[in-house]
């Protein structure tokens, strides 16, 4: 089974931390790619850039592109997809084409990624 | 967690809308200070033992509106205070709190707590100050070192801008979106001029001051998340991060000044670049452009210029020009034309910046750029006398012995010739 590990955290006290804090906090992180990587089990790892940088984009009767990140709380996380775009106009269009059906999603650019190991094993549900 | 370094982040970030919303229940910055300063004592006893509480913010602002409340009642009915545990026992009061808190009124509290730093009579100087004592909380000390006075200069002159801010009227109704804009862009000033601060020291030894820069940046942040769509708030970021991104490659070993052209560019903070672009995209779409804005496009033209020399220089001048007729200034026309040198030779922005010697004639880069041109047009002794009056109006000793450099290469070519 291929699982999603999700990270919350305030964004206040997260911008709070000192440079040598956030570095530690980075390294940490990494050794834990790195141990997980070895072991063959590490699928790809984003830290986003702040919800500043966010738009959203919500369809309901018109298409809305909204400045700024999801906020409701009536509707939950269900997945994620990750792009590679030259401009946030070509993700939007990418997004638009994602909510058909009445709905939101929100677009936030990656600030650090690490594509994982290639091949992962786990079966998703409906994996191929 | 064995640290308690949580409780000082938790602490510092919520810092300026706790302040903020106490401000407004007691409309007094002292007692909201004070109140503050109590909520904070009170977690640190409450905190490690009890875990962190959903909501620091609220709880630091129940806390505090609750001892500020029996402080005043103590004082008027001489009554015994309240015991420990009915004071910090918020459990219920604050998931109410947490809701109230997301409401629009605390984006005004904050936008009101930092407007107030910036009262019109208070010279920049102060505003800064202020500014950092109450929103950020840096102690006396700390704001002392970085504008390098003493700590007691440091304590009456934030004291005597606490006083001169304390008389002003600062209306604590909901403020109407043309007011709303106007304390925006205000804060927004003060922002930038924090942030200038750290990055060009006006005086010293240091010639850059990161903590005054991260210190700026972090309001610039919080600013944003109050007003989201704010395409300026947004180029401000952007700005602050483009300029800040530049810090590591800026001084050499020597803490002598390197020039953009000259900067080692993989030292550049390619995160911070790629935030900024990501903000300045959203501004974009926006279109309404401002000087923020403006200014955040010329540093991303810098930024996208993998060496000096793939520089779009035709793109800055263009983009400069828009600045001159947004927000008209010497400096700006004086920045141009390092554009305009680039794309049409230094004759051509010699011929741009003489018109500006008067209201330029003291500033610093006004004689190191008017220098600079005459001597790629072999004036060389009227570049000695531009480099000259540039020293003597240096800020720092990194910007002096900038400029001794090039005197430097003027000597020696005046002996090569004369050999």
């Amino acid at each position: 089974m291929l699982y999603a590990v999700i990270c919350y955290n305030s964004e206040a006290v997260v911008g709070a931390w000192s440079k040598e804090k956030d570095e530690a906090v980075m390294q940490h992180h990494q050794g834990v790619m790195a141990k997980f990587a070895a072991k063959g089990k590490l699928g790809p790892v984003a830290r986003l850039m702040p919800t500043t940088t966010a738009t959203t984009v919500r369809s309901g009767r018109e298409m809305m592109v909204l400045d700024g990140p999801f906020a409701e709380t009536k509707e939950q996380m269900l997945g994620f997809y990750l792009f590679d775009c030259e401009t946030l106009e070509e993700v939007i269009t990418a997004a638009r084409e994602l909510v058909h059906e009445p709905g939101c999603v929100e677009i936030r650019p990656v600030m650090y990624y690490h594509p994982g190991v290639p091949g992962l094993a786990g079966e998703a549900a409906s994996g191929q | 967690m064995t640290d308690l370094g949580w409780i000082d982040a938790a602490m510092t970030s919520a810092r300026p809308q706790a302040v903020a919303a106490l401000l407004r229940y007691f409309r007094n910055l002292e007692t909201a200070e004070e109140a503050f300063q109590e909520a904070c004592l009170r977690a640190l006893q409450k905190w490690p033992v009890n875990g962190p509480p959903r909501d620091p913010a609220a709880w630091l602002i129940l806390v505090g509106r609750n001892f500020a409340l029996d402080e005043a009642r103590r004082r008027s009915k001489q009554q015994a205070l309240p015991d420990e545990e009915i004071l910090s026992d918020t459990d219920d009061a604050e998931t109410a709190m947490a809701d109230r808190l997301d409401s629009e009124d605390y984006r005004d509290d904050v936008l009101r707590l930092l407007f107030v730093c910036c009262h019109p009579d208070l010279p920049a100087n102060q505003q800064i100050a202020l500014a950092l004592r109450i929103v950020s909380g840096l102690s006396v000390q700390e704001i002392a070192r970085a504008f390098l006075v003493g700590e007691s200069a440091m304590e009456q002159r934030i004291t005597r801008a606490k006083r001169r801010v304390s008389q002003a009227d600062v209306p604590f109704e909901t403020p109407g979106a043309v007011e709303r804009a106007e304390r925006l862009s205000t804060v927004a000033a003060m922002i930038y001029l924090l942030f200038n601060e750290g990055y060009s020291a006006s005086g010293g030894e240091l010639h850059i001051r990161e903590p005054l820069c991260e210190e700026a940046i972090r309001l610039a942040r919080l600013l944003l998340r109050l007003f989201r769509g704010d395409p300026e708030i947004m180029g401000l970021n952007a700005l602050l991060l483009l300029q800040h991104a530049r810090a590591p490659a800026r001084l050499d070993a020597n803490q002598n000044i390197v020039l953009m052209e000259d900067q080692d560019r993989r030292l550049w903070r390619r995160e911070m670049i790629a935030e900024a672009f990501a903000l300045l995209d959203k501004a974009v779409r926006l279109q309404q452009p401002g000087p923020y804005q403006i200014q955040a496009a010329i540093a991303a033209v810098h930024a996208r210029a993998p060496r000096a020399e793939d520089t779009n220089w035709h793109e800055i001048d263009r983009l400069y020009a828009l600045l001159e007729t947004v927000q008209p200034s010497p400096v700006v026309t004086l920045n141009r034309a390092v554009a305009v040198m680039k794309c049409d030779g230094p004759a051509k922005a010699l011929e741009m910046i003489e018109p500006l010697a008067s209201a330029l004639s003291g500033y610093f880069h006004f004689h190191g750029l008017r220098g600079g041109l005459l001597m790629q047009l072999n004036r060389n002794d009227e570049a000695r006398v531009s480099f000259d009056k540039a020293i003597s109006l240096a800020n720092t000793a990194a910007e002096a012995a900038h400029i001794r450099t090039h005197l430097d290469k003027l000597m020696e070519e005046g002996k090569k010739r004369k050999h």
